[in-house]
């Protein structure tokens, strides 16, 4: 008797409960949604995650404070700038050192690269799953020049490992500005032109106008941070509000949205990559001389205590919360990830939506899920 | 010739820049006078045990059984309206209770932070703090997950990283960092107990 019961889950209805993922295309990595629901639409949803779980808290304390930025690298895989920008920006906090300004225009020069080459994977797939296939041909040639300079700066291309606790490891190489000039020179007229694809195109405002709305409240209370916040309608950027590095120092805008749907995101991560695109200008144009490396002791050891830093990452807030026993090695190091935080509130956006909804709402959070997992 | 007399006064030096120096690190200082310290003090009197400042960030030790209340206030009263981040720290040795549950809080009008933190003893509950915040809801399932802290009145407090049916807590100290013989849980039929791929038995 027991066992026929639980062959239909719901007995008084004709919901059913279908596993969606972890192999699927459209999850942007292993992600399982089990979703209840009635026809096609969805009663609830309720995302499984784990499944890149490698334990990377408990390897940054075998690691000596150098030693995990590769680590952060492997979190979210398509920001690897922003990962190491955070670790670095707390652990140099802690020891009170000051990073030298050419140091700090560097990172910011690869922060903003990062956001870019990120927002254009964004836009790729988050178009592809929704049935626009051509963007992704043309997000994807823009991303590869920036993986170019990756390499010519670090050689590597996905993996950064370019910073440094003090500032970074090397100096540019020569005629790296006049190229990176140029990319973000022509980058303006390549987001108009995908934006020509999409922004008015009848299919896409249909699939993604009214779909996975969120009020700027419960979108606080739902911890979201970055676009998904921002699409909301609240003005709130860690560049603005606790400026690191010298974004005192640049001009740039925090685009919103309004309804707090689909759309609105979309437009959010379009208008800050021409705000990258500005703030890379003005980086190149006031690029100090000077060293590149703080004079900071060859054995990093903070002092005891515990600090909690974050950076603008372009998925969200990403923030490292340290503790040090005063030892070489972190006693804690935990990561606050955007990405795990903001896929929490999937059940909340998707209530009442088709499947397909369901597709471009994942879309639309931006998720990776090595950083979810860890 | 007195030579000495001919050498041009020299300018004073230079102040070096900060990144040329050898770096200050912060020290922590007591912060019961904090004015973040006080208007939890004044809202919700005898819940605060002790309250450290570490380069510029408050951290607020609060009473275990009184950390709803607090947070409560603090979201109510006090505007911290969003919770950044929560996690836990494992201190084994520790007589007071070996974890620290720590919340992270964000308030907008004036953009300040506050760390707020309880210890708690292996085995004891700490109150969810999901009816307050609804983002605490996976962040405690994840300390749940990695250090085996239970939050009372959780909704759902199930494993999120690991799978059902894992043994063990990963984050905590005493856990080795090679992990543990899952082998035998998941496939009792090849490993024998202790004989999985990482417990140095026949595994491979």
């Amino acid at each position: 008797m027991g066992n026929l019961e639980a062959t239909r889950p719901f007995p008084d209805s004709e919901e059913m409960e279908i596993s969606f993922g972890p192999q699927h295309p459209a999850t942007h990595g292993v992600l399982r949604v089990m979703v209840r629901v009635d026809g096609e639409k969805i009663v609830d949803a309720k995302p499984i995650i784990g499944y890149l779980h490698r334990g990377t808290e408990k390897i940054f304390e075998r690691e000596t404070y150098n030693g995990t930025i590769p680590h952060t690298d492997r979190m979210d895989y398509t920001a690897a700038a922003t990962n190491n920008q955070a670790l670095v920006g707390a652990v140099e906090r802690m020891m009170g050192v000051t990073v030298p300004p050419r140091a700090a225009y560097i990172r910011m020069i690869l922060a903003e690269l990062q956001r870019i080459a990120s927002h254009t994977i964004w836009l790729g797939t988050h178009a592809l799953d929704i049935g626009a296939q051509t963007p992704f041909f043309y997000t994807f040639q823009e991303r590869e020049t920036i993986l170019d300079l990756y390499e010519e700066y670090c050689g590597a291309r996905l993996t950064l490992n370019c910073m440094r606790v003090g500032g970074q490891p090397f100096d540019l190489p020569e005629g790296w500005t006049g190229r990176c000039g140029a990319f973000v020179d022509q980058l303006p007229a390549r987001i108009a032109e995908w934006e020509r694809l999409l922004t008015n195109n009848r299919i896409w405002k249909l699939r993604t106008i009214g779909v996975g709305v969120i009020s700027a409240a419960n979108a606080i209370e739902w911890g979201l941070t970055g676009p998904p916040l921002r699409g909301s309608g609240v003005k709130w950027d860690i560049r603005k509000v606790f400026p690191y590095d010298r974004y005192d120092e640049v001009d740039f805008e925090i685009p919103i949205g309004a309804n707090g749907d689909t759309y609105d995101r979309y437009l959010v991560r379009m208008e800050e990559m021409r705000q990258s695109v500005r703030i890379i200008k003005q980086c190149l144009a006031k690029l100090p001389d000077g060293p590149v490396m703080a004079k900071v002791p060859k054995v990093i050891k903070p002092p005891k205590g515990e600090f909690y830093f974050s950076v603008e990452g372009p998925k969200g807030e990403l923030g490292f919360y340290a503790v040090s026993d005063g030892s070489t090695n972190p006693y804690r190091l935990h990561v606050r990830p955007a990405c795990f935080i903001n896929l929490q509130a999937l059940p909340e956006l998707v209530r009442g939506h088709l499947i397909a909804d369901m597709i471009a709402v994942i879309g639309t959070l931006d998720i990776v899920l090595g950083e979810i997992d860890r | 010739m007195n030579e000495q007399q001919n050498v041009p006064p020299q300018p004073p030096e230079a102040p070096k820049p900060p990144w040329e120096e050898k770096p200050v690190p912060p020290e922590s200082r007591d912060a019961r006078e904090h004015e973040q310290v006080r208007e939890i003090a004044a809202i919700v009197p005898d819940a605060v045990l002790e309250a450290v400042e570490f380069a510029g960030q408050v951290t607020v030790t609060v009473a275990r059984e009184r950390i709803l209340d607090v947070c409560r206030a603090c979201k109510e009263k006090l505007e911290y309206k969003f919770l950044v981040d929560l996690t836990a720290v494992d201190w084994p040795e520790r007589p007071e209770g070996r974890f620290d549950v720590v919340y992270w809080l964000h308030r907008f009008s004036d953009s300040r932070r506050l760390r707020l933190k309880v210890r708690v003893a292996d085995g004891v509950e700490v109150s969810s703090v999901t009816g307050v915040w609804k983002v605490s809801n996976w962040m405690e399932r994840e300390a749940f997950d990695m250090f085996g802290i239970y939050f009372a009145d959780h909704p759902n407090l199930e494993r999120i990283l690991t799978w059902e049916g894992f043994s063990g807590h990963p984050l905590r100290k005493d856990f080795p960092i090679e992990g543990i013989d899952t082998g035998a849980a998941i496939y009792p039929d090849v490993y024998p107990p202790g004989g999985g791929p990482v417990a140095g038995g026949e595994g491979e």
